[in-house]
């Protein structure tokens, strides 16, 4: 694959030395932990950046040679980025647009914890090309819930309690909610084989079908 | 992975014009940008192909159908028509990839998939079909996956589809456009042996796109179905399965096709299981020994010789689910 955009990398250097357990964001506090767990360790940390401004994102990539104007309509807002053809789906969302939703589980389309919804319709943002993708609505569960209101799924998955560590879920969510205006039956094993193309290694998979249920009986 | 210079083609004739040797047409990309991160596929140039016209299902002249190389997995299987009049060709679809997968894969492309040999797929290891010549890794080494028909001593991977079997046993036409202009391909002269050559694994020419598939007409009170044995409920690819196209008349079997999965280097149609389905009375002694004329020239080896009886019990059970119903 190609090296990640320099935008978080970037934002590293400028904010220099960082204490190991200061000041986090969920997802630095993670990061950490791995890289702590590793090698015990010494700041900075590679990967330990907050996400960063979007309009930093944005800009922070123009540099990368033989990258190309690219938009990218996500939850509603057009996103102007220079990206290289090869930049997946996920890796603009996560590494250019800092949203860390949408998972990097294989990178190959075999776990679906990248699912979001192009066009209203659940693609694993992983064998993609975000070139690919302009004149698409993209969704990802940071754009599901409205008005702060939780999704039913949103809320029939805390409801349920249908993960565990949690690294499938938005690709789970994103999956289900897609799952609701598909011709499929109204058993338990149809939503099961409907939800095959997202593995959960910690086996939540009884929690994630009575979430999933739950809210296509009380449609 | 290696960059690649990315255009996005406006129609045929352009994306025609503008493919080289090292271009990849791209449409779904469910295999091409898995293989390009593996370093498998190594495109120079890409040409984006969802832009062109060639999403539709049409019923044709003939009352076959007609449907477009970039008609995506999950709408061909769910369309009305596909369910009614080629059930083989929707439960072959839906037992293949998943949902996700499924909304982005075409039939141009799924036709094109590449093997999952695990072989072929890393780079560090040996393989004829990546780079002719360099060995096979996969016949002295692990091959519970691989082929049982069809294969060489020089390649023994599976073709991965569902669908194309399914279009295999409906005696489905490629119709592809080229430098030399348009082309029909019966699907079954479509797809070549590995024999000395596995690198080449279909008759398209470099550059040259499919347009559309077509299926003919089947006769009224046709019976379809599609079979899928695997290592897990859903999702997986097959160790066997069969595709079967059966009508019957008074118990009597008046027409049969019937096609293999996840056995053959390609989508493996049974003429010799079909001739002994030919005007017999529809019963599991014929059935068995179909499965038994199919699997007669298969060569296993030593991890894929159970691969030779599941295929034969796929062929009798779909067979079986077939004609009860009927």
């Amino acid at each position: 694959m190609s090296k990640p955009s320099d935008s978080e990398t970037s934002e590293q250097e400028n904010t220099g030395s960082r204490p190991l357990f200061g000041k986090f964001s969920r997802r630095s506090f993670l990061s950490q932990l791995g890289v702590a767990g590793l090698a015990a360790t010494t700041a900075p940390l590679a990967h330990a950046a907050p996400a960063a401004p979007q309009a930093e994102a944005e800009t922070a990539a123009a540099a990368v040679p033989g990258a190309a104007p690219v938009a990218l309509k996500v939850n509603g807002q057009t996103h102007k980025l220079m990206l290289e053809p090869r930049v997946t789906l996920l890796d603009a969302l996560r590494e250019h647009l800092q949203l860390f939703g949408a998972k990097k589980g294989c990178d190959h389309g075999q776990c679906g914890a990248c699912t979001v919804h192009v066009n209203g319709r659940r693609v694993n943002s992983c064998l993609s090309f975000a070139i690919m993708h302009q004149a698409d609505e993209i969704t990802t569960v940071e754009g599901l819930a409205q008005n702060g209101e939780l999704h039913p799924i949103q809320a029939a998955f805390i409801e349920h309690d249908g993960y565990q560590c949690g690294y499938c879920t938005s690709g789970q969510i994103m999956s289900a909610v897609a799952l609701l205006k598909e011709p499929i039956g109204k058993e338990d094993h149809d939503v099961r084989e409907a939800m095959s193309g997202n593995i959960c290694r910690c086996g939540a998979y009884n929690n994630i079908v009575a979430a999933v249920q739950h809210v296509r009986r009380s449609a | 992975m290696q960059s690649f210079e990315y255009r996005q083609a406006r129609s045929p004739e352009g994306a025609i014009a503008n493919a080289g040797e090292k271009t990849r047409f791209i449409a779904g990309g469910t295999t091409l940008v898995d293989l390009m991160k593996l370093d498998v596929e190594r495109p120079a140039s890409v040409i984006d192909i969802n832009g062109l016209p060639l999403d539709r299902i049409e019923v044709s002249p003939d009352g076959g159908l007609k449907i477009g190389a970039m008609v995506r997995n999950s709408d061909l299987a769910w369309n009305a028509n596909v369910r009614q009049r080629y059930a083989v060709l929707s439960e072959a679809l839906l037992s293949g990839a998943s949902p996700q997968l499924r909304n982005m894969a075409t039939t141009g492309g799924n036709l094109l998939q590449r093997t999952r040999c695990y072989y072929f797929r890393d780079t560090n290891y040996k393989c004829n079909k990546r780079e002719p010549g360099s060995g096979c890794s996969a016949i002295d080494g692990f091959h519970r996956i691989h082929a049982v028909l069809g294969g060489s001593e020089h390649c023994i991977a599976t073709h991965p589809s569902d669908m194309a079997v399914a279009m295999m046993a409906l005696e489905a036409t490629v119709h592809t456009r080229g430098a030399k202009g348009e082309r029909s391909i019966p699907l079954n002269d479509f797809y070549l042996l590995p024999g000395s050559t596995p690198d080449s694994e279909n008759v398209l020419e470099p550059g040259e796109l499919i347009t559309h598939v077509t299926l003919p007409p089947l006769p009224q009170s046709t019976r379809s179905h599609y079979l899928k044995l695997r290592d897990r409920a859903s999702y997986e690819f097959a160790l066997a399965s069969a595709a079967v196209v059966i009508r019957t008349s008074g118990g009597r079997i008046e027409f049969a096709r019937v096609a293999l999965g996840g056995v053959g280097t390609k989508p493996w149609r049974s003429r010799e299981a079909e001739q002994e389905l030919h005007g017999h009375e529809a019963n599991e002694r014929i059935f068995r020994a179909a499965a038994e004329a199919a699997l007669k020239p298969a060569k296993p080896l030593r991890d894929n010789a159970f691969k030779v009886e599941l295929a034969k019990r796929v062929i009798v059970r779909a067979l079986e689910n077939t004609t009860q119903t009927a």
